[in-house]
Parts: structure tokens; C-alpha cells; sequence
């Protein structure tokens, strides 16, 4: 096995809901420890994408690839699952469990873990990210900021092989987007390939090892960013970059 | 964390000011409801008929003579409906379960839990029961306890599984679709994230409503006695008809009041304590 | 943002309220339920002659008994469209049809100016005015009930029997003792209850039911071993409803007699006049050959010492 093995691949892939095509054929390569940015409009299809490669939504043509094995058909979902971590915008950690118990759930339940080891890694993972202190803390006692940091913890929990971020500041108070930033860019720096749908451009900028622009259900450009935000070669992308301008978001 | 420590002293403050308005209202508001009643108390009384309304319902020595009897009957109602309520809790969470049963190969147990409960919410309550009581033991099925009690207490379960179902049904539908994402996404299977994440937020949302089910399932204990068994409420039947009068009900009516009174204010408790949980963590 | 602590709980107020209704309730109640005589709704026609009778509805006697109406106290088929089931008051025929309108003559009534309403058992004695002048239903008297309504004299004395389904242990027993160890049923409202509460005091608690269907639904469904029922209907549950059934034997009279009388509105000037025909019907043997004529067949079960 080649150790440019890309860790994700996306081979045509398409989805419709109902008679709406959201995804026209994605092809998509990402390489073990990269970091790629998912930017474009809303409805561009970023977080279906996202949900297809953690199998939520099953396509309806192409293939998947995780670490050169076929996951989009005739694979156990929820094995495939346990290797794909994904944080979602809002509504993420269970109201009825502490935070400790929320990190542990999947661990002990899905992989069958020791609570004692469980407990063990959770608190590790917690410690790292600054959230100790809250661990027998319910979800609704926690800022927003720290709930999605807990629900990264959570994912991590798992030892995923990828992590799928899915605009997952987007709905934050602007004055706690920056401690999940910083977070993101952490595991960023320890080497987590990360898929990451974002508006936050300025975050793209300084953490992506690629930023493809979404959009009408196709990567229309990708590439590194400082190319991609400063000399974007499609129409669209410049359009795209420029009302984000104007929005005051870069 | 500055933020929290303002809001927290801001709720003290207000809960204290709570306290202060509470009072003045608290006395106001008892007057009112003394008033009131000292009203239409004092209108019942005047009426032309009340002196013998008043014996035969409010016969003070019929009441103290008939309560011990009716108390100890009670005592089977409440052996009826704890048991029930047991059953009733497990076996329709089971068919809200079935009925939420995903994909196409799985069809009849949705089948099934959909005609269950349309069948055993259509048919009354009192029917189900005679049709049981005395058809089942008819059928002479072997291994299977002919008395009153036990097919009693089976036609109150049937019936209120099937409502409790849905009330399960409507709570598992009012959590956050989000909530199954994230529990799958982490590799939870089907049947582990109903048991972890979505049937415990569930319950927690339709405890008002179980507990209403509950006070129904209390009060239509008393239907067995169709069947034969003395509970209270035949106990007082009993007694009304050898005397001719009708005050024992009233003692059942208090005896059931005293028991459903106080379940209702547990479940207002239970709703206040659970309410801080309800919400699914979205952002602040 | 609205956070739950900031709203005041109301938990304890409403306890405390709650707590206060139910007390007021109570007090109310209780205060209002002091013993006392009820004044009665008397009436002050003295004389027994037609035209001078305490009636519901005058020229017309109204009298009220329940639905269905049983063989032997009632006969003769309904006809179609009557509202009653069974068996028809109007026809004259059964025991208490018969006797009913034997007291209507006494009183001077026409058998077209007897009107027959359906009056349910619980409703006999509700308080307040009454919708029928007697009501005839197989009701002992008892002095409890006596206290809320007037009773006639007795137009029957009652012996309580005992029935079970063929070749059961039941059939076998003897006596009252041999008795006690087997799951009884009864009606409702009968003096049959309380004869096994009093008398036959069985180590078993019995089954009591609503209707007499349901005590037999209760028998056929092995639920009881035996039901507990005045001697003629007995005879008429063995004949007719439960042909599976047979009576084992009559109870003794235990004490005083127990009789059946109409029921009356408490204070009523009609009960001495109905009281009265009554006395004239023993008198000149028509009463006994009514029995004899509806209940006399009936007269034969062993009697369990």
C-alpha cells in the first residue's frame, strides 16, 4: 500500500432529494493529515457531502473510498461510522447526560470499552482542550462555545481516522467562535485529516492545506488557499469571494 | 464565566422579589378563594331541596361507619392499577418501538402496532373488559389464570398500552432529529441509540402526560368490580344500596382524590425539575 | 435569553393553595353534614278514595319497576316496539305485574289508568321527587332503607337459594357449612349479598355484580362456584337462562324473615292506602292464590340446614 494512499475519496459521487440533484458527480481526494475546506453558498451542497461520507444520506452513484476501502456499499454503516467523527452545526450533545457521559457513550456502548478506560481517555481529551472542569456538567449549563468543543471531544473520543466538521461555528455568538477556532486548528497542527465546511474564510485561509469551492454540486476550483482566495480562476469563485467580501467576512 | 456569575445573581434577585409579590398575592388570593366559596356554599344551602340532598349525600355517621370498609377495599384498587401501570409502562414503550421500526421488511410490526392501538383506543374501556371477564375464561385456555383479577387487570393494560403508545410515539417524535444524527454518527447502532440518546429524552418529555394517563388508569380500576371483584367503588355501591343513601360515594370520591391529588403535584415537580434538561444544547 | 431559574417557581404556592381548596371543601362538607332530620315531602290527603290519592300523575296510577323485567315477577311477551325487554309489565301476568294491578283495583284504578314507567334500582331511592307513585322491583325492606323511603307491607317473603352448574362439588353440599369454602356471586343491591355476608360468611370473598346477567356470565365463566338468589329466580335461572345450572337448595330463614315491599316517596299519604289494599288482598286469599298461581311451582327445593 502506497503511503500517498489518500485517506478520502470521492469518485462521482451524486445525490438528489426527491427531484432536487444536490450533488452532480463530487470527486474528491483527500490526503492523510490534510486539511481541506469545504467554502461555497448555502444549498451548494456542502454538508450533504459531508453526511454521505459519514453514511447518513446514501448516494446515489459514485464511490467512497476510506483509507482505500470502499464504504459506500455493502459495508456495515455503523462500523464505518465509528471511523468517520462529524460535528454538526447546533443540537449536538445529549441534554439528558453529563459531559463526561456524553464523551464516554459511543466508546463504552459502540466499542465496547471499560467505563473505567473510557473514562480515562475522556478526561485526557478534556484536560487537552480546557473543559475538565465541566465534565459532570449538563449540556445546557455550557456556553455555546463550549458545547461545540465538547462535542469535537466526543467525536475524538471515537480515534477517528477523519474528522467532517460541519459549519460548526456557524451558529455561535461571534465572541465564542474563536475558542472552537482555535480548537479546530489544534487538531489541525497534531495531524487530523479534517474535512471542514466553513464560512469562517479568514480561518480557511490561515488553517487549510486546501480550500475547494462547492458549487451547484461540484468542486468548481480547488486549491491552496492563498491561490483560491486571492487569484481564483472561475467566474463563480470570484463572484462567490466577493460578496463575502462585501459581508465583511474576509 | 463572568457572564454566568451576573445571570446567576440576576435569577437570586429576582426569585427573592418573587417571594416578596408571591406573599402579597399569596393573601389575596386566599381571601378570594374563601369568599368565593363561602358563596356558593351559602346558596347551596338555601336551596329548597337541601336538606334532603344533605342527608342522603352528606350523612356524617353513614360516612364515618361505611370508610373503614371502603378504605380496605381501596386497597385492591390500588394492587389493580401499581401492577397495571408496571405492565402498561413496559408493554407500550415496546409497541411505540414497533412502530418506529425502520425500513420495508420490518412493515408488519408497524402493522401491528398501528392496528393494536387503533383496536384497543376504539373499543370502550367497560366493553373490552366484559368481553375479557367473561369471554376469555369461556375459551377454557390452559395454563392461563381464570380470575377476575388477573383478566381485569389484562383488559386495563391492553387498553392503556395502546394510549401510553402514543404518548411515547409523540414524545420520541418531538426530539431533535439532530440528536439521531449525532448518535449514529458516533457508531451507535439503530436499537442503541433509541435505548441511550432518544427513548430517555422521550420519556422525560411526556411525563405530564403518562401521569394524566396514570390518574385515568387509577379511576377506571374501579371497572374490575364489573366483573366481580369488591373495590371501592362496589364496596360503596354496596353500602349505598343497603341503605339507601348515597354518602359512601363520597367517601370512595375522597379516597380517590387523596391519591390523585397528590400524583398530580409530584408530576408538576417532576416536570419543573426535568424542564432545565429539555432543551437540546443548541447554541447561546 | 430566558433561562428557567429566573421564572418563580410556583410549586410551593400552588401546594399551599391546593392544600387550602381541598380543607374548604372538606369543612364545607363536613359542617354541612350534620345529622338532622330532612323535612318531608309530605303530602295531606287523608282518605283512601281515588279521587282523594297522593298521585304523580292524577286519574292515572304510576307505576315504575326496572328493565328488563324478569320472569317469574313479570310475564307475557313485549310487544314490538315496547320499550321493555323480556317480559311486559302491561300484561298482568308474573307475580308482581299480577299483584301490582290487584292493588290498583283495590285502590279503585281502572287497568287502563295504570301507567308502568322504567325506573333503574339506583334510581328508587334518589332524593327528591319521585316519577312513580310505587315502584315494584324485588326490593327488600330493610330499616336502613326504611330511612330514606316509605315501605309497603310485605307482599312476599323471601327465601334465598342456592344455584350451581351440574356436576360440580357444589351440588353436592348440604348444609350452610358445607357451603363456606366456595367462591360465591350475587346482585348488587340484593338482600342475597348480605344474607353471605351475615349468614353464610364464606372463607372466600364472593364476586358482586352490576345485573343478574352478569352474575351469570360469572357462573358460566367458572368465576363462581355458586350464586346466591331469591328461590324464584332461582327457579328461572335453572329453567330458562342457565339450563346447565341446578338450584342446590334453599337457605334457612335466618332471624326475622326478610319481605319484599314497594317503595314509596318517604312520608307518602299513598303507602297506608297501598298498605290497606294489601290487607285486603291477604284477607280474602287473593294474594296466596297470585302466588299460587306464579310462584307456586317454585316452592320446592331441599332446604340446606
Amino acid at each position: 500500500m502506497s503511503t500517498n494512499e489518500a485517506a478520502l475519496r470521492l469518485e462521482g459521487v451524486r445525490k438528489s432529494f426527491g427531484s432536487v440533484e444536490v450533488l452532480r458527480g463530487v470527486d474528491l481526494d483527500v490526503g492523510e493529515h490534510e486539511v481541506v475546506c469545504l467554502i461555497g453558498a448555502s444549498g451548494s451542497g456542502k454538508s450533504t457531502l459531508l453526511r454521505c461520507v459519514n453514511l447518513l444520506e446514501r448516494i446515489d452513484a459514485g464511490r467512497i473510498f476510506l483509507l482505500g476501502e470502499e464504504i459506500a456499499h455493502g459495508v456495515d454503516a455503523n462500523k464505518v461510522r465509528r471511523r468517520v467523527g462529524i460535528v454538526f452545526q447546533a443540537f449536538n450533545l445529549f441534554p439528558h447526560m453529563t459531559v463526561l457521559r456524553n464523551v464516554t457513550l459511543a466508546p463504552t456502548k459502540a466499542l465496547g470499552k471499560h467505563r473505567a478506560e473510557a473514562e480515562a481517555e475522556a478526561m485526557a481529551l478534556l484536560e487537552r482542550f480546557g473543559l475538565a472542569d465541566k465534565r459532570h456538567e449538563y449540556p445546557d449549563r455550557l456556553s455555546g462555545g463550549q458545547q461545540q468543543r465538547v462535542a469535537i471531544v466526543r467525536a475524538l473520543a471515537m480515534r477517528p481516522d477523519l474528522m467532517l466538521l460541519d459549519e460548526v461555528t456557524s451558529a455561535l455568538d461571534p465572541e465564542l467562535v474563536a475558542e472552537v477556532l482555535n480548537v479546530i486548528q489544534e487538531l489541525a497542527e497534531a495531524g487530523m485529516t479534517m474535512v471542514i465546511a466553513t464560512h469562517e474564510m479568514s480561518f480557511a485561509r490561515d488553517t487549510a492545506d486546501r480550500v475547494c469551492f462547492l458549487d451547484a454540486g461540484r468542486i468548481l476550483e480547488q486549491g491552496p488557499p492563498e491561490e483560491i482566495f486571492t487569484r481564483p480562476r472561475e467566474p463563480r469563485t470570484q463572484q462567490f469571494l466577493e460578496r463575502i467580501i462585501a459581508a465583511g467576512r474576509l | 464565566m463572568s457572564v454566568d456569575a451576573e445571570t446567576g445573581r440576576a435569577n437570586r434577585r429576582s426569585r427573592i422579589l418573587g417571594d416578596l409579590q408571591g406573599g402579597r398575592n399569596i393573601a389575596v388570593a386566599v381571601a378570594s378563594t374563601v369568599v368565593f366559596f363561602a358563596v356558593v356554599v351559602l346558596v347551596v344551602v338555601n336551596s329548597a331541596g337541601w336538606p334532603e340532598v344533605r342527608k342522603a349525600f352528606f350523612d356524617r355517621q353513614l360516612f364515618t361507619d361505611s370508610f373503614p370498609e371502603i378504605a380496605r377495599a381501596f386497597l385492591l384498587n390500588v394492587r389493580i392499577f401499581c401492577i397495571a401501570e408496571v405492565v402498561i409502562l413496559v408493554a407500550a414503550l415496546g409497541i411505540a418501538v414497533l412502530r418506529g421500526l425502520p425500513g420495508p421488511v420490518l412493515f408488519p410490526f408497524r402493522l401491528l402496532a398501528v392496528v393494536y392501538t387503533d383496536l384497543f383506543r376504539g373499543i370502550p374501556t367497560i366493553l373490552v373488559i366484559y368481553i375479557l371477564g367473561f369471554g376469555a375464561p369461556a375459551l377454557q385456555l390452559s395454563g392461563v389464570p381464570n380470575s377476575p383479577f388477573f383478566w381485569g387487570v389484562t383488559a386495563l393494560v391492553l387498553v392503556y398500552s395502546a394510549y401510553v403508545a402514543e404518548v411515547y410515539r409523540a414524545g420520541i417524535e418531538s426530539v431533535h432529529p439532530s440528536q439521531e444524527a449525532a448518535a449514529r454518527s458516533l457508531g451507535l447502532s439503530h436499537a442503541k441509540t433509541l435505548r441511550f440518546v432518544i427513548i430517555p429524552q422521550a420519556v422525560r418529555r411526556v411525563i405530564p402526560p403518562l401521569l394524566n394517563d396514570f390518574i385515568g388508569l387509577q379511576k377506571d380500576s374501579a371497572l374490575v368490580a364489573l366483573i366481580g371483584p369488591i373495590e371501592a367503588f362496589r364496596q360503596s355501591q354496596i353500602d349505598v344500596a343497603a341503605t339507601f343513601n348515597y354518602t359512601p360515594y363520597l367517601a370512595t370520591a375522597l379516597l380517590f382524590l387523596l391519591l390523585t391529588i397528590p400524583l398530580a403535584r409530584l408530576t408538576d415537580w417532576l416536570v419543573a425539575r426535568d424542564r432545565r434538561r429539555q432543551s437540546a444544547g443548541g447554541a447561546r | 435569553m430566558p433561562r428557567s431559574g429566573a421564572r418563580v417557581s410556583l410549586a410551593p404556592v400552588r401546594l399551599k393553595l391546593t392544600l387550602l381548596l381541598v380543607a374548604v371543601v372538606l369543612l364545607a362538607s363536613v359542617a354541612a353534614g350534620c345529622g338532622g332530620s330532612s323535612k318531608s315531602s309530605a303530602s295531606t290527603s287523608s282518605g283512601c278514595s281515588v279521587d282523594s290519592l297522593n298521585l304523580v300523575k292524577s286519574g292515572q296510577l304510576t307505576i315504575g319497576t326496572d328493565n328488563p323485567a324478569f320472569p317469574p315477577w313479570f310475564g307475557g311477551t313485549p310487544p314490538k316496539g315496547s320499550m321493555w325487554k323480556v317480559s311486559d309489565p302491561n300484561s298482568g301476568q308474573g307475580f308482581e305485574s299480577a299483584v301490582a294491578y290487584a292493588v290498583a283495583k283495590q285502590l279503585g284504578f281502572k287497568k287502563d289508568n295504570v301507567h308502568w314507567v322504567v325506573v333503574p334500582f339506583d334510581q328508587s331511592f334518589k332524593p327528591g321527587a319521585k316519577n312513580f307513585d310505587f315502584d315494584v322491583n324485588q326490593i327488600s325492606f330493610t330499616p336502613a332503607r326504611a330511612k330514606s323511603v316509605d315501605f309497603s307491607d310485605s307482599y312476599y317473603d323471601v327465601n334465598q337459594a342456592l344455584v350451581g352448574l351440574k356436576g360440580t362439588p357444589i351440588t353436592s353440599a348440604k348444609s350452610t357449612a358445607d357451603v363456606k369454602k366456595y367462591k360465591l356471586g350475587a346482585q348488587i343491591g340484593t338482600t342475597s349479598y348480605s344474607y353471605i355476608i351475615k349468614n353464610i360468611k364464606p372463607t372466600r370473598q364472593p364476586s358482586v355484580y352490576n345485573t343478574s346477567n352478569d352474575v351469570n356470565s360469572g357462573l358460566k365463566a367458572h368465576q363462581i362456584d355458586g350464586i346466591v338468589v331469591d328461590l324464584p329466580t332461582a327457579f328461572y335461572i335453572t329453567a330458562v337462562q342457565i339450563p346447565q345450572a341446578t338450584i342446590v337448595g334453599q337457605f334457612p330463614t335466618v332471624g326475622t324473615p326478610e319481605h319484599f315491599g314497594m317503595v314509596l316517596a318517604k312520608g307518602n299519604s299513598l303507602t297506608s292506602c297501598v298498605d290497606k289494599a294489601l290487607g285486603s288482598l291477604k284477607s280474602d286469599g287473593t294474594l296466596a292464590k297470585i302466588q299460587k298461581e306464579w310462584l307456586s311451582s317454585k316452592a320446592n327445593a331441599p332446604v340446606l340446614k
